[in-house]
């Protein structure tokens, strides 16, 4: 079904939330899909890179309840092939901030396994936690 | 050729292996390397967000030590600062980069950091070893190679953190050539594979192990069909979600084959004629001793 779209203080807001805390001029995006074609973990998304970024440059706030942010590892990939120069996975970083500087976690740190632990190199947890974590 | 050292936490522990071979591999090519006094966790990730300065503090504390080296007589005029690791590599170099173009940035951390004796001013640079090796020349490697590894197919995994984003990759990020060049000059030949700087997943091996089990499986299964006997990495992040996942692979795939994952630097001592004390092939999960032998390699 079609989804109406207002533009209103509170999505105008929200996009230059985003745009401040990515440093990145979102609108500059084509949506040409190269982000999308590249990203290793598209099959595990929900909406792919490059409707995250469809999404924000609309300042529609439902892209908060995507998993996509949440599964970006930062590898770069789209940077490197953006035509536009941007850079998406500061536009995830920017989506992630906005939940975490709430104190949300998205790893519970107690519940991962010992065994896990035990195992994990140290760069695999801070990374984890930096990225994932308030 | 004495130069400033970061090994990072990793290298001091699950992948002692990779220092180890690296220093001594270094010691036959004339390279000195001089671990950096009071180093610090670089912060494994580079800071993304526009306003998030504090994460940079950690690296550039490191940088300061660089200057503390050369102003204490460790080394002599060399303020490039040495990495194994990609993500120490990365991270470190993404921040060294955020402050050379924000100077405000700068002001900011050198201005929090009163109880350094130095302010950091951007003149460190970090590079990776494989460009030393390439500044050195690959003939420097080719006339220390004591033992054979022409029987050896090697695949280079790059990963990502040594190619991007492209401000800091160490070659080109979509047709890299150094590793090729790098195995070529151990006298082994370097395979070419679509997979080796597609991402294995990266730090979602802690809470999305199944994709990490996924991304591996196409890389792994890719570099054994393109013909490797061998993966080579220089990422210890890399070399866990490539070597020890392989179990969860093999619990998912039971039909998957094992391929080993080691450091290019244990191959490198290997050629050198090092002892097995230093190429360490007993720190990897899957150890390639038996396939080594395969090819009449002598450990």
């Amino acid at each position: 079904m079609p989804k109406k779209l207002l533009l209103n203080d509170k999505s105008v807001d929200f996009f230059k939330k985003v745009s401040e805390l990515s440093g990145e001029v979102i609108t500059l995006c084509d949506q040409c899909g190269t982000c999308s074609g590249g990203c290793p973990i598209i099959d595990e998304m929900d909406i792919s890179p490059s409707q995250l970024m469809r999404m924000v440059m609309l300042g529609d706030e439902e892209v908060m309840d995507t998993k996509t942010m949440w599964l970006c590892a930062t590898c770069n990939t789209c940077t490197v092939r953006c035509p536009r120069e941007l850079d998406v996975s500061k536009v995830a970083e920017a989506l992630r901030q906005i939940k975490l500087r709430q104190s949300f976690d998205k790893i519970n740190i107690d519940k991962i396994p010992k065994e896990d632990l035990k195992e994990l190199p140290q760069i695999a947890l801070v990374g984890a936690f930096r990225r994932l974590t308030s | 050729m004495k130069i400033p050292y970061y090994p990072g936490c990793t290298l001091k522990s699950t992948a002692k292996h990779f220092e180890i071979s690296a220093i001594e591999s270094a010691k036959k090519i004339g390279i000195e390397f001089v671990e950096l006094p009071r180093w610090n966790c670089c912060g494994v990730v580079a800071s993304l967000a526009d306003d998030d300065i504090m994460h940079n503090l950690a690296p550039v504390r490191n940088m300061i030590r660089v200057l503390e080296m050369n102003r204490d007589g460790l080394v002599k005029d060399e303020k490039r600062l040495l990495t194994l690791c990609s993500m120490c590599f990365n991270t470190l170099s993404r921040a060294n980069n955020r402050i050379k173009k924000k100077s405000d940035d700068l002001d900011i951390l050198n201005d929090f950091m009163y109880k350094e004796d130095i302010d950091y001013d951007g003149s460190v640079e970090i590079i990776h070893f494989l460009e030393i090796i390439q500044e050195l020349g690959f003939d420097k490697i080719e006339k220390n190679v004591k033992k054979s590894l022409s029987n050896l197919k090697i695949a280079p995994y790059y990963g990502c953190m040594l190619l991007r984003p492209k401000d800091v990759g160490i070659d080109d990020p979509e047709r890299p050539t150094i590793f090729e060049k790098f195995i070529t000059s151990l006298s082994a030949k370097p395979v070419e594979w679509n997979n080796k700087n597609k991402c294995c997943g990266s730090f979602l091996t802690v809470d999305n192990k199944e994709i990490v089990v996924e991304l591996g499986n196409d890389i792994l299964t890719d570099a054994k069909n393109s013909g490797a006997d061998i993966i080579v990495t220089s990422c210890p992040l890399c070399a866990f979600n490539l070597d020890n996942r392989q179990k969860n692979i093999k619990a998912k795939y039971p039909e998957f084959k094992e391929i080993p994952v080691v450091y290019f630097t244990q191959l490198m001592a290997l050629a050198f004629g090092l002892s097995k004390e230093i190429t360490g092939f007993d720190g990897n999960f899957i150890n390639p001793t038996k396939l080594l032998k395969s090819k009449n390699i002598e450990i």
